[in-house]
Formats: structure tokens, sequence, C-alpha cells
């Protein structure tokens, strides 16, 4: 029964963290480290991702995502540590030998050949028969929607387009393991949404492991099977979308993954009656009158507005809190208008929010 | 009063007050700034440069009445025909042939080592290498180039330390060997080509350096990435990419050999290049239209070279 569950959910492409208790990982990073001089890029991390996951390696610049990418690719290898692909040691093993492939964040499309060409370059290299490589480059171009444009150069794309080139060159090996480093950085908003769902989608199709190496949060929720959030070459907590971001395991996370506030020291004191740092998202707390009755099981605490940042479908409050320090509030603007709650500034506000949302969580410094 | 007040004003800002007239005067004619900035540039190279090639190009269709010694202005085929005969042929062949074999040898010279300084080098190390490259332009050509022709001399140093090792048995059977060899390398083709290589090496190394510089590391890792070896990724991506770089050096190293005249003087033999042929007619032998004949031909190899180059593809990654 366990099994059933356990397969079908592999192949299902949704691979949750139960699904690997009985599989080989596509990918394990087994205590790896890597050293450019003093500078600890990446720094013991250990990691599993399972075949057929979306995986998201979320991290601000220089936390080590890029480069435990890199170290997967092999294009650096690591100081310390082990890197196995489905269950095989691949530690010394040079690129070309690995069965994944790489999405760069540059797109790294060769100017000197044309569309065709780049997306045929894999096959080509593997001695593909001519004929054989022009349908698999047909197919290919199909699938990221970008059929007819096999005899352009790269200069001629848009960036939207190379980054479809990018992608059908990596997928047309079929490997076991993508690899896509922050692929849509360089788009804009609109775009990226777009391309956002459109990956999504493919990833479902084709059942690749994908890992996504990106420091947009936003794009690691919405796309993710599971997340590993990374800072200073360390992760700091591996989990789905919503586990990570309902229950962050540090301050970091917390702070990182969505806005959230924090509390600690005397100001946690006075509002739960201990002194444990806690994070309470902005959406969760209320806005209500001064001297409005408190429930049993909700936390509240009195204050004063400070700020209003109106942003169209909800809005931002800053809170100056009695007991010392602010705490950032979010409200929908369901039947508020800017004009009322611009004039909330200066209010005094009783902030209320249920108990169970409040999250202790580790301070890292 | 008020004009008074305005003229004195006006005295100590009268000329920056004129150059922002004159600025703002250009900024909005765009052509004319154009005009100006390009007008002596465009001068020199439309009037002075390709007036006197027109003009030397027009002198090698005249001939010379060979009593009077008199330039004979009538166009005419005859230096032509003249060129393609015999001992000219030869002269053209061989210093085309020297060209060719100057240029393959500083392109297989100067790859690796531009390739380092573009891909490798730390930049404190580029900037040692760049040195050590341009350095050799500081001193004087003909100096460079007699040196080189007692360091090749039977009594230089290089003879002696083929000696010392018991290897000057090679160099003897190198200088035996026809067309190439010679009494000793300073008076040689073999000798001529290592100092050709020498002298024009740096104008190899530097257009390759650059434009390996600006392949992107990234397409290196993505061709390995799909799976090609060094060797195919060197063979397909970089090869192709760097290949502009190696055309624009073998230019100036083919050009700057078709015509020399100084390296095949200092340390060749009897037979003549086509620098020295072009020296003896319009020198000794006054024959100044034979004399351009002549330096159309390296003008004319060139051409076919690039037109080969281009058909070749050598500019398809510019």
């Amino acid at each position: 029964m366990r099994e059933r569950d356990v397969s079908s959910q592999a192949t299902g492409g949704a691979g949750g963290i139960r699904a690997g208790a009985a599989q080989v990982p596509a990918v394990r990073f087994a205590e790896v480290s890597r050293h450019f001089g003093d500078v600890r890029a990446v720094d013991h991390v250990s990691l599993d991702i399972y075949d057929g996951e979306f995986f998201s390696l979320l991290g601000p610049s220089g936390s080590g995502k890029t480069t435990c990418l890199r170290l997967t690719a092999g294009f650096d290898h690591p100081t310390a540590g082990r890197i196995e692909l489905h269950g095989v040691d691949v530690t010394g093993i040079p690129p070309y030998e690995r069965d994944v492939n790489t999405v760069f964040q540059d797109y790294a499309l060769f100017p000197h050949m044309s569309v065709g060409e780049n997306v045929a370059y894999g096959l080509m290299i593997r001695g593909v028969a001519k004929s054989a490589r022009a349908a698999r480059v047909q197919e290919a171009l199909e699938l990221v929607r970008l059929p007819g444009l096999a005899d352009r150069r790269p200069s001629q794309l848009s960036g939207g387009q190379r980054q479809r080139v990018a992608l059908a060159r990596a997928l047309i090996n079929r490997p076991r393991v993508l690899l896509l480093d922050e692929p849509l950085g360089a788009l804009d908003l609109k775009l990226r949404q777009q391309m956002q769902v459109e990956l999504k989608a493919i990833q479902q199709q084709v059942g690749i492991t994908f890992i996504y190496v990106t420091h947009d949060q936003e794009e690691a929720l919405t796309m993710s099977d599971r997340l590993a959030v990374m800072n200073n070459g360390r992760i700091e907590q591996i989990g789905t979308p919503a586990g990570v971001y309902e229950h962050p395991a540090t301050d970091f996370v917390a702070g990182f993954v969505g806005v959230s506030n924090l509390v600690s020291g005397a100001t946690a004191r006075a509002i739960t009656g201990a002194a444990g740092t806690f994070t309470i998202r902005p959406e969760k707390i209320q806005l209500a009158e001064p001297g409005t009755p408190v429930a049993d099981g909700t936390c509240w605490v009195d204050g004063r507005i400070g700020d209003v940042v109106y942003l169209g479908a909800h809005t931002r409050y800053r809170v100056d809190l009695d007991p010392g320090g602010e705490l950032v509030v979010t409200q929908q603007n369901v039947h508020s208008t800017s004009m009322d709650v611009l004039a909330a500034r200066g209010r005094r506000v009783r902030l209320l929010w249920p108990k169970q949302h409040n999250r202790p969580v580790a301070t890292t410094g | 009063m008020a004009e008074a007040a305005q003229s004195t004003r006006g005295d100590h800002r009268l000329a920056p007050h004129l150059g922002r007239r004159v600025a703002i005067y250009l900024y909005r004619r765009p052509g004319l700034s154009l005009l100006l900035l390009l007008a002596p540039p465009l001068l020199w190279l439309g009037v002075v440069y390709l007036g006197s090639l027109f003009a030397l190009i027009l002198q090698s269709f005249f001939t010379l009445d060979s009593f009077t010694g008199q330039v004979i202005r009538k166009l005419t085929l005859a230096n032509y025909s003249v060129l393609l005969r015999g001992a000219n042929i030869d002269i053209i062949a061989r210093t085309t042939g020297m060209a060719a074999a100057v240029t393959a040898a500083a392109a297989v010279l100067a790859f690796p080592l531009a390739y380092y300084m573009a891909r490798y080098a730390t930049p404190r190390q580029r900037t040692l290498l760049y040195l050590a490259v341009l350095l050799p332009l500081w001193s004087s050509y003909l100096v460079r180039v007699y040196s080189w022709k007692l360091i090749l001399a039977r009594e230089g140093i290089l003879n002696w330390t083929l000696v010392q090792l018991r290897l000057d048995g090679i160099l003897t059977w190198l200088l035996g060997l026809p067309v190439i060899g010679g009494p000793s390398l300073s008076v040689s083709p073999l000798g001529m080509f290592l100092v050709f290589v020498y002298v024009w090496l740096p104008y190899m190394i530097l257009p390759i350096e650059a434009a390996a510089e600006r392949v992107p590391e990234s397409l290196l890792e993505a061709s390995a990435d799909l799976g090609a070896h060094p060797a195919e990724t060197f063979r397909r991506i970089v090869l192709p990419l760097v290949l502009p770089g190696v055309v624009a050096g073998s230019i100036f190293t083919f050009a700057l050999t078709l015509g020399d005249f100084v390296v095949p003087y200092a340390l060749g033999n009897s037979a003549l290049f086509i620098g020295q042929a072009v020296l003896a007619f319009q020198g000794t032998a006054a024959n100044f239209p034979l004399a351009a004949a002549f330096t159309v031909v390296p003008m004319v190899i060139m051409g076919i070279y690039l037109f080969a180059a281009k058909r070749a593809g050598a500019f398809e990654a510019l």
C-alpha cells in the first residue's frame, strides 16, 4: 500500500518528502563543501532530491545556490564531500559524462550556429543521424512553443525566445536531471510569470527532475514541489513551499520567504509572557479598535499606526507597539478606499491574531 | 545703464559664452559635428592614401622606354606579362610560399599563448605577458633583424649551443635540404623563416587574444554540458569563434611578409623576394612602372586570401 503510494507520487512528477524513503535520490549531496580560499561558498550541504521533483534552491546572491548547481553539473568540484546522481558517485566526473543538462542564466547559445543547430548540438555530439536529429529538434522546439524558428540566428531572437531555445537545447538530450540557473532572471515581469507556468507544465509533461536556482521567493513558492532555503553556503531549511512559508525554521527563512515580523526580547515577553523569539506573518494580524475584547487563544498588543503604504489590492501598515518595537500588518482592501487607509496614520489600534500563528524560530544571527 | 552692466558681465564670460553657443549650434546639427570629426581622417585616407594607391596602380600600367629611360604614359599590360615570366614568377611564388609558411607557423605558435592569456592568466600575469609580447616592438626592427643574423651565424650562439649539445648534425642536415637550406642559418630561407616568425608573432598573438577574450566561459560549459569532450568543444565552439582573430592576425603576418625587403636582404641569398624586386626596379633600374606592378601583386594576393577566408566562413562568428 505504502509502496504503491510512493511510486504513484514519483511518476506523478510531484514526489513529496515521503516519496524518497523507498527510492534512490536523483541527486544526493553528502556533506558537500566548496571553499574558494577563505570563502565558504558551500558549507557542509547535505541534500536529497528525488526523481521527478521540481526542486528549488532559494537564497540571496552569494548564498551558494549557483555553486550547488555548478557542482551538480560538474563545472566545479567540491572541496570536500560526495555528490551522487541516481546512486552513482560523480564527485570527480567531468560534465560531459553526467546525465544532467543545464539552462544557463545568460542562455549560452552558440552565436555561430542557427537555432536548429544549437538545439541539435547535444544530439550531434552523441552521433545521432542527421535525419533523426531534424525530427527531434522540431519536437523540442514545439515543446517550448517555438516552432518555425530553426533557421534563425540566436542574435535575431528576443530574450524570451532565447530562453526557450536554451530550454529546448537542454531538454533534447532527455537528461534525467535538468538544472536551471535563474533562467527567468532577465525577463520582464509579465513574461516571467507566463514562463513560470509554462516551465511547470513542461516539467510535468516530460517528468524530468528540475533543480531550479532562484533568488525570487515567489517563483520558488509557486513552482516548487520542495525547496531549500540557502544562506551563507548553508541550507537553512528544506521543505514544501507551504511548510517553509508557514513554519520557517529560522529567523532568516522567516525574513527571506515572504515578509515576516520577528518578535523577540521584551516585546515577546509582553505579548506571550515568555522571552522566546517568534515570527508572525503580517497577513495573519487583524487591526481592531483599542479596547476590543480579547478571546482565549488570541495574542494582542496595542500600538499606534506609524506608516501606511497603499498597494492597491492591500495596504501595509507599520504599527509602533506600546511595549517597544514594531509590527508590519497587511490588510486586504475589501471595503476600504485609499482615502480611508491613508487617513489611518497616527491612529491608536489593537492588534489581534490567533496564537497558533506564532512560529518560534532559532536565531542564526 | 543696463547695457553697461551687461557688457561688463559679458566681458569675463565671453569665452565660455561663445563656447556654449558653438556647442549648442553643433548639438542641433549632428551631421555637421560628424563631418568636422571625420574630415581629417577622411582627407588623409581618401586623398593621401587612396590617391597615392591609385597613382601606384595607374603607374603599373605604364611602360619604360628602354632607350631614353622615360616613362611612356600609355596604358598597357606589358608589365604584368613581364611579371608572369621566368624569374619574376619565381619571385612571386617564393614570397607567397614564405608568407604562407610564416603565417601558419605564427598562428600555431600564437594560439596557445593567446588562449592562455585570454582564459587562464591572472590579471597580473596577463599584464606581464602583454609586456613580453609588445616589448620587442619598442626596439628598432633593423636592430632586431641584424641581432638575429648574429645569433644565426655559423659562429653565432645558436650554432655553438647545438655543437655543445652534439645536435649540430640535425642543423647540417636541415641546411643540406633543397629550397630551404643554405651555407648557414644566417644565409638561408630557413633562417629567414625563423626571423620572420619572430618579428611578426606579436601581430598574430594580439588579435587572437582579443577574440578569445570575447568567448564567454558559459559557452564552453554549455558544450561540455551537452556531452562534448574538451577536444570537440575546442573544434566546434572555440575554434570557430576565435577564427576571426586568427584571420585578422594572419592578414598582418601575411601582408607584412609579402612586402618586406629587410629580412630577405639581411638573411637571404641571391634569390629575390617581392620587396627586394620592388626596391631594385625603382632604385637601381629606375623602372617605376615595373616596380609598381610588383607592388600590386601582394595586394591581389591579399584580396584573394580574404575572399577565400570569407568563403570558408571565417567571419561567420563576427
